[in-house]
C-alpha cells in the first residue's frame, strides 16, 4: 500500500502496522463490512413484502391461500434456521441449473444425476464456469439474502399478522358503519394503524437479523466473520506479516461493530414507535411512548 | 382475496393494452439470452476449470497477504493448467462442504491436501498422486509426555487424522479449521493435535517452543491427489496426463523441495 511496505520484516511499530493493515487481505476485510449492510438492505424490504403476503394469505377467506399461509408461517418457524440456510440455497441453484439445462440441453441424453454428481451441461451453469468469481459471488450472496428472507418473512408475517388484529375492533365496526368495504377498511383503518402494534415486534426481528448475519459464513459468502478468522488465525513464517494467533483481537473487533449497529438501531426504533403511535388511542389514552399493547407485541414474538 | 384480485385485474388489464410491446420485450429477452448462450458456447472448448481449495493449510494451501490462494498447490494445479491447456480459476471453500460442492458442480476440482482414501473413492475419483504420502505428527506443549496421544487428540473434522484418532483408542475432539485445532491445544482443551507434519512443522517453528513434537510419527493414508467428480472422467485423464509429464521432468519434485523445506521425492 505505502511505499515503505516493500520490505515488511524490517519494519517495526507504527510502520509495520500501517502496512499490516492495508494488505489487500485487510482491505477484503474491511469491505466486507458492506456485505453485511448489503445483507440488510437487500433482504428488509423482502422481508417486509414476505411478511405482508403471509399476513394477509393467512386471513384470507379463501380456503387453499389460508392454507399456504398458515404453512408458511408454522413450517419456516419451526424448522431450525440453519437446516433451512443450507437447504434452501442448494435446492434453488440446483431447481435453477435443472430448468436451464431442460430448456436449453434438451438433446442432453446423460442424466443430470449421475450417483452423487448433479451434473448439468455447461451453458445451463449459473452462473456460468468462465464468469469471474464475483459474479458467483454475487449469485450466492443472492441466494443467501432470499434464504434470509423466507426465513424472516415467516416471523414477520407472524408479527403483522399480530398487529392487524390488534387494531381496536370498535374502530372497523365505524368503518363497516360508514359503508366502507372490506378493503376500504383494510387500508384506510387497519393498514396505517397496524404499525404501532407490528413495530415493536419487527424491530425485535431486526436485532435478530442483525446478529443473524454471520449465517452468511456458514452459506459460504465471505462476510466479516470470515475474514475475521481468517486473518486472525495464526501467521507462519511464510506469510509477510507473520504473527501469532490474534483472532480474539478480531473477534472483539466484530463484537464492538455489532454492538453499535444494535445500539444506533435501538435509538432509530425508539424514535420511529413515538412517530407511528402518535394520536393513537392505545391502551393507556392518546399519547405514543412506552405502553402496555408494547409489552403485549413482545409476548406475541415470544410465542411465536 | 381482495388484494390478488385487484392485481390480477390490473395485470389483465395492463397485458391487454400492452400486449404487443410485451411480446416484443419477450422476444428482445429470448434473443438475448439466445446470443448470451451462443457467445458462451463458443467459449465452451476451453471452458474455466474452477479448482476448489480451502485456503487454510499452509504451505499446502493458504490465502496470501494479498487475499490470493497461494502456496505449493497454487503453483502446481496452474503449471498443470498451463500444461493441459486449461483456464483455471481458484475458489475457497470450507473443508466441511468441500466435497458436497464438488458433487454438486459448484467447481471442477478440489485441490486441497486431501489423501486418496478409499472412503472419499467411493463418493469422487482421484487423480494421481501429485506429492507422495506423508506422515502425520502429533503435537503438544513442550514438556508433555508421549502419553498424551492416547489423551485427548483435537484433529480435523472428516480428515484421516481425525478417523485414525478414533481408531487408535484415543478421544478425539474435532474442529472445522486446522487452526482451530492447534488453538484447542494452546488453550489446554485437547493434550495434543494430529496433523500432516508439513502442516505442524510450520506452526511449531513459529510458537517459539511453547509446542514441540510427542511420539511417533504415524503413517496414514495415500498420497495426496485432485479430487474430481466421477462423471467428469475426461478432466481426469487430462490432469493425470499433466501430472505425469510434471513427474517427468522432475518440475513437480522442483515445486516439492520449494514449498517443503528442501524434501526431496523420487518421480
Amino acid at each position: 500500500m505505502f511505499d515503505f511496505c516493500i520490505d515488511p520484516q524490517n519494519l517495526d511499530g507504527f510502520y509495520w502496522w500501517s502496512c499490516y493493515l492495508t494488505t489487500g487481505k485487510h482491505i477484503s476485510f474491511y469491505t466486507s463490512f458492506f456485505v453485511v449492510f448489503a445483507l440488510l438492505i437487500v433482504t428488509v424490504p423482502l422481508i417486509l413484502l414476505f411478511g405482508f403476503l403471509g399476513a394477509i394469505a393467512r386471513q384470507s377467506r379463501i380456503y387453499p391461500i389460508r392454507i399456504f399461509g398458515i404453512t408458511y408461517t408454522s413450517v419456516v418457524r419451526g424448522v431450525p434456521d440453519i437446516i433451512f440456510f443450507l437447504f434452501v440455497p442448494i435446492a434453488l441453484d440446483q431447481g435453477i441449473e435443472y430448468l436451464r439445462h431442460k430448456f436449453k440441453c434438451s438433446e442432453w441424453v446423460e442424466p443430470i444425476r449421475q450417483g452423487n454428481d448433479f451434473v448439468v451441461c455447461q451453458i445451463a451453469k449459473m452462473p456460468m464456469g468462465s464468469s469471474d468469481q464475483w459474479i458467483h459471488d454475487t449469485y450466492g450472496f443472492f441466494l443467501a439474502a432470499l434464504a434470509f428472507s423466507i426465513v424472516f418473512g415467516a416471523f414477520a408475517a407472524n408479527t403483522i399478522h399480530g398487529a392487524i388484529n390488534a387494531v381496536p375492533p370498535a374502530q372497523i365496526e365505524t368503518g363497516v358503519a360508514y359503508g366502507m368495504t372490506r378493503k376500504q377498511i383494510f387500508i384506510r383503518i387497519q393498514l396505517p394503524q397496524m404499525w404501532a402494534y407490528a413495530l415493536p415486534g419487527l424491530s425485535n426481528l431486526w436485532m435478530i437479523l442483525i446478529k443473524a448475519t454471520p449465517l452468511l459464513f456458514l452459506l459460504g459468502v465471505q462476510d466479516i466473520v470470515y475474514w475475521a478468522r481468517e486473518l486472525g488465525g495464526t501467521k507462519t513464517a511464510r506469510f509477510t506479516y507473520p504473527h501469532s494467533d490474534w483472532r480474539l483481537g478480531y473477534f472483539i473487533v466484530l463484537l464492538v461493530f455489532y454492538l453499535f449497529l444494535s445500539w444506533v438501531s435501538e435509538i432509530f426504533f425508539n424514535k420511529l414507535t413515538l412517530k407511528v403511535s402518535k394520536g393513537q388511542a392505545t391502551l393507556n389514552g392518546t399519547v405514543g411512548g412506552t405502553i402496555d399493547y408494547i409489552s403485549v407485541s413482545d409476548d406475541e414474538v415470544r410465542n411465536s | 382475496m381482495q388484494i390478488l384480485n385487484v392485481v390480477e385485474n390490473f395485470w389483465r388489464v395492463h397485458y391487454s393494452q400492452n400486449k404487443e410491446k410485451i411480446m416484443t420485450l419477450t422476444k428482445l429477452i429470448t434473443g438475448a439470452a439466445l446470443i448470451a448462450s451462443f457467445a458462451s458456447s463458443a467459449f465452451a472448448d476451453g471452458h474455466t476449470i474452477r479448482m476448489g481449495t480451502e485456503g487454510a493449510y499452509p504451505p499446502y494451501n493458504f490465502v496470501n497477504d494479498s487475499g490470493e490462494v497461494d502456496g505449493f498447490e497454487r503453483e502446481v494445479g496452474d503449471e498443470l493448467c498451463k500444461r493441459a491447456n486449461l483456464t483455471c480459476t481458484w475458489v475457497v471453500n470450507d473443508w466441511d462442504s468441500i466435497i458436497p460442492n464438488l458433487v454438486s458442480s459448484n467447481y471442477d476440482t478440489i485441490i486441497a491436501g486431501m489423501s486418496i482414501t478409499a472412503e472419499r473413492d467411493e463418493v469422487i475419483d482421484f487423480t494421481a498422486e501429485y506429492f507422495p504420502a506423508d506422515p502425520s505428527t502429533y503435537v503438544a506443549l513442550s514438556g508433555a509426555s508421549d502419553d498424551v496421544t492416547g489423551g485427548i487428540v483435537a484433529a480435523q473434522t472428516s480428515t484421516i487424522q481425525a478417523a485414525y484418532v478414533a481408531d487408535s483408542g484415543a478421544t478425539v475432539v474435532e474442529f472445522a479449521t486446522p487452526e482451530e485445532t492447534v488453538a484447542a491445544v494452546r488453550n489446554g482443551e485437547a493434550d495434543a493435535v494430529l496433523a500432516d507434519a508439513a502442516y505442524l512443522s510450520d506452526i511449531v517453528k513459529a510458537s517459539n517452543g511453547e509446542l514441540s513434537v510427542v511420539g511417533k510419527p504415524v503413517a496414514i493414508g495415500g498420497g495426496i491427489g485432485m479430487g474430481i467428480r466421477e462423471s467428469d472422467g475426461d478432466l481426469k485423464a487430462t490432469m493425470n496426463t499433466a501430472i505425469a509429464s510434471m513427474k517427468a521432468d522432475g518440475s513437480l519434485a522442483k515445486l516439492i523441495a520449494k514449498w517443503f523445506d528442501g524434501r526431496s521425492v523420487e518421480y
